[in-house]
């Protein structure tokens, strides 16, 4: 076993992991911040993207001892309480998801993007999720929810 | 048209907060304490008998707590039909596909269990295999079920008025053969299963499943229990699309096996591998296809003659084999139809139900066929599609076809006059055909889907409304949301009944011990039959509470109605309470009441007849035409599929966004199936078995979407709804291999339409640009 610590949604952790664990391993199992979803285990669909130190990662393909020290962001950090982040705001009135297995990644690659850029185009939108898989909503209503997003976040 | 207070109105998703919140549960993030993992030992060859399995070394490991082989399960098979029952939990005898269960494993983690499942050592006799349908058609192949020996599954044969004196007739016959592609249907969400068999005889799981109650009717059969003491609770559902989550895993069956066996709660996570390589996947099919036609374009003659990848095992193959047939007849006007069909069974993975099932595969054929005959007569793309179309009927008649499916509303003239407007068609002419080595097509379907699925078997839903004394209300229902959006669609349904708001509504998921029985989620029929058992339900409230009101306004409960939760006379609007106080009187009036409203949707007893191909396969039917526009890459044969133009007759969208969602995200998994989805297989084996491998639509490969709305108020459906989940999934192939046709001026037959064809086929006509 190896001990790291982690920063997570602004607390802090020290634990005990095996070393092959994965980040997502230890935020659903040790964290039971079940939020992060596992979907294909290979870093290709997107469904268990954290955002680690300001990037989007996918949690299943980075170890848990890669992430010591570092500090991590998951879809239960992004509310205020009840009060939901402007991108959340933004996916419920335009209804970017469905089965919302894809949301919390959808979400959390959103924020890495419109954190970075204020004003994205379509083209630039559709370029940041590519990390992220939805088989439910083709992706149309997705677009719009991150533009309208990226309206509310600019105020 | 009535004005409705909350139906058609763009409410957010009732399942929208806990899921931009990441606090909804998905099955695989439930846990019990002392819980076990499980992991299923799977078989490495396609076909061999089972001579002999140790289990011994596996048991010895330490942390293995339980092993369960196939022969545990007391011979018990299951399968869609009583005389096709043919799967067991594990293979017992024989695998009939490579990665078959054959054991199962408990231990106190995922990884322990896992490598106990290496140590499971298992004697096979390697038998030859078949792999294509084909060849397993063939005298001398191997045989894979001993009740059927000659390999086919299922067959029927219809025929339809005279399908050889037509084709005599016929200005114009021609007969290719069309053939669709071995797909998966894509959800995220791997199955999962938290289960629980108290030693009482009591089952509890938490299961991934877009229709619970058929897993809570194969727990029942299979650990020999009554219906009252399996209770099956649903999670969210992390996608469905038909097959493996309307049916059971190996996994699901040995969780509870191993959970009796321990008395500990057990877990089971499938990996995304098993998803790929042993989960229910589309049917392939090879259609061949003969369409005759008059000298003006009409329709004279259809023979299909069908043969379906069936894999190891029946399944749902006798519904999808129905569903390939009955519906050729739709969307156009078609008077002599015959149709064969063989569904085979191949040393592959299973082949069951998918979004579009079994007409996406001769609809795709049909379509395209229409189009190759209308080029060879010099008629328009459009003009062939409005010669043949259905009418749509007059209120209050009926269009029949030839084999009884009958019509009450048909928007295809309507939608495809819409579709062609819209500047993608109307204005193709104005934009370039051709930049660099891009060429670019536009492309055109109409089609059909069933809403209100029927199939053999129980088919009725019901609906429980249950008025709280503070006014807010409880909907319960069997129906399962895994994306499309019927709880809100469900919800809304109440809140408009009630003359409530849609916040005022609470759903309640399934759950086996408190839910109404429900068929489940497939075949579009959620909105159109829950919707209608829920519709009911919520009149039946409503006529207690008003009674209640009535007598203690001392009126008729005539007088009284219910809108935006105040409760007024209709003579007198200012005569008004809220809703919360007539709550209060009904429900504390004398010795007090208990307002539960009841409903049931009123249709399931008509019987289907699979082998005559008679009668209809849904409440209704929606129609769809389709525009596409796309790019062919006449250098390296890459597609890039730019715009949808969907217009749709779904009667009525009671949601819009739904409805929208649905449309866009059922074109963009058709598009995946037209131009670049296939697994790799040879001899059983899957090669491309992750994601990394096998490529599904992401965000930068979608078009930019259009959706119309064509409204037709079908009198079967609640408010007039019929479907809205399927359609464009089934319009999207055909246009999209229609656009690449105006292109290349290349017709396609086979999907997948893969860059590697395109560039074979440009070669073969001398167009490829190198």
């Amino acid at each position: 076993m190896e001990q790291i610590r982690l920063n997570v949604n602004g607390k802090d952790y020290e634990l005990q992991v095996k070393p092959s664990a994965t980040l997502l391993d230890v935020i659903r199992e040790d964290l039971a911040l079940t939020g992060t979803k596992e979907g294909c285990g290979v870093g290709e669909c997107g469904a268990c993207t954290v955002i680690m130190e300001g990037k989007a990662v996918n949690a299943c393909i980075v170890l848990a001892i890669e992430a010591n020290g570092k500090s991590i962001t998951t879809i239960e950090g992004l509310a205020d309480g009840e009060k939901l982040h402007p991108i959340q705001e933004a996916f419920v009135e335009i209804g970017g998801l469905q089965c919302g297995f894809c949301t919390p990644g959808m979400i959390l690659s959103t924020k890495v993007l419109l954190d970075k850029n204020k004003t994205p185009t379509d083209q630039e939108i559709r370029k940041g999720l590519e990390g992220n898989f939805c088989r439910c909503t083709g992706y149309t209503k997705i677009v719009e929810s991150v533009k309208v997003a990226a309206q509310k976040m600019r105020g | 048209m009535e004005e409705y207070s909350v139906i058609g109105k763009r409410v957010p998703r009732f399942d929208s907060r806990e899921k931009v919140m990441g606090q909804g549960k998905y099955a695989a993030d439930y846990s019990m304490p002392g819980m076990l993992w499980c992991k299923v030992a799977r078989a490495p060859l396609p076909h061999a008998r089972i001579l002999n399995i140790d289990t011994s070394r596996a048991e010895r490991m330490p942390g293995v707590k339980a092993v369960v082989t196939g022969k545990d399960f007391g011979g018990w098979t299951w399968g869609f039909m009583a005389n096709t029952r043919d799967e067991p939990p594990l293979a017992v005898d024989k695998v009939r596909y490579l990665h078959e269960g054959v054991a199962g494993v408990a231990a106190i983690d995922e990884d322990i269990a896992e490598e106990a499942c290496e140590l499971i050592k298992v004697d096979y006799e390697e038998l030859p295999g078949v792999f294509d349908p084909e060849e397993a058609m063939k005298e001398g192949a191997p045989i894979i079920h001993d009740y059927r020996p000659n390999n086919v599954s299922v067959d029927y044969h219809w025929n339809f008025g005279d399908v050889e004196k037509a084709f005599a007739d016929s200005y114009i016959v021609r007969e290719d053969r069309f053939k669709t592609g071995k797909v998966i249907v894509g959800f995220l969400e791997p199955p999962a299963s938290l289960a629980y068999y108290d030693p009482t005889g009591y089952i509890t799981v938490r299961a991934a499943k877009q229709s619970p109650y058929f897993h809570y009717r194969h727990l029942a059969a299979c650990f020999n229990l009554p219906l009252n003491r399996v209770r099956v609770i649903q999670p969210l559902i992390g996608g469905g699309f038909g097959g493996t989550k309307n049916d059971s895993v190996a996994g699901d069956f040995c969780a509870v096996m191993l959970s009796k066996m321990t008395g500990k709660p057990v877990k089971f996570v499938y990996t995304m591998d098993e998803v790929l390589t042993t989960c229910r996947r589309r049917h392939n099919m090879i259609v061949y296809n003969k369409m005759g036609m008059t000298r003006d374009g009409l329709l004279t003659a259809i023979e299909s003659r069908v043969v379906a990848n069936g894999g190891a095992y029946t399944a749902i193959g006798p519904l999808a084999m129905y569903l390939a047939g009955f519906a050729t007849t739709l969307p156009y006007k078609l008077p002599n139809f015959k149709y064969d069909c063989y569904r085979m069974f191949t040393n592959n993975p299973v082949s069951a139900a998918m979004r579009g099932h079994g007409i996406t595969h001769t609809r795709f054929a049909c379509e395209i066929h229409m189009e190759m005959m209308a080029e060879e007569l010099g008629i328009d793309p459009v003009e062939i599609r409005m010669r043949n179309a259905i009418d749509n009927p007059k209120r209050g008649e009926v269009y029949r076809t030839i084999n009884d499916v009958s019509l009450k509303t048909c928007g295809l003239k309507e939608a495809i006059k819409a579709a062609v407007e819209d500047p993608l068609w109307s204005e193709k002419e104005k934009r370039p055909k051709k930049a660099g080595p891009v060429s670019y097509g536009v492309g055109l379907s109409g089609t059909s889907y069933l809403g209100g699925a029927r199939q053999l078997g129980h088919q009725s839903c019901g609906a429980i409304v249950r008025i709280c004394e503070d006014g807010s209300v409880n909907l319960l229902t069997g129906a399962t949301d895994c994306g499309q959006g019927s709880d809100t669609v469900l919800t809304m349904i109440v809140a408009e009944e009630l003359g409530l708001k849609y916040d005022d509504v609470q759903l309640q998921r399934v759950d086996t011990a408190y839910t109404p029985v429900d068929p489940g989620s497939y075949g579009s029929r959620v909105t159109a039959l829950a919707g209608q058992a829920t519709q009911k339900a919520a009149q039946d409230a409503k006529k207690q509470l008003v009674e209640a009101g009535a007598k203690a306004w001392n009126v008729t409960p005539e007088e009284i109605e219910i809108r935006n939760s105040v409760v007024y006379l209709k003579k007198n609007p200012d005569k008004k309470m809220s809703f919360e106080k007539l709550a209060k009187i009904a429900s504390y009036e004398g010795s007090g009441a208990v307002i539960l409203g009841r409903g049931y949707s009123g249709y399931g007893i008509e019987p289907l007849d699979f082998m005559t191909g008679t009668g209809n396969g849904g409440t209704g039917y929606s129609f769809t035409a389709q525009t596409v526009g796309l790019g062919v890459d006449m250098e390296t044969g890459k597609t890039d599929v730019t715009d949808f133009t969907i217009a749709h007759d779904c009667g009525r969208p009671l949601h819009p966004i739904s409805v929208e969602s649905q449309n866009e995200g059922g074109a963009v998994q058709g598009l995946g199936q037209a131009i670049y989805e296939e697994f790799v297989m040879d001899k059983g084996k899957t090669f491309n078995d992750s994601f990394l491998d096998y490529k599904m639509p992401r965000s930068t490969d979608s078009p930019d979407i259009k959706v119309i709305d064509i409204i037709t108020d079908d009198p079967d459906g609640p408010y007039g709804a019929k479907e809205a989940s399927e359609g464009s999934h089934v319009s999207a192939p055909p246009a999209v291999v229609s656009a690449i046709h105006d292109a290349t001026g290349i017709w396609f037959k086979e999907l997948p339409v893969t860059p590697e064809k395109i560039v074979k086929a440009l070669k073969e006509k001398g167009r490829w640009l190198k």
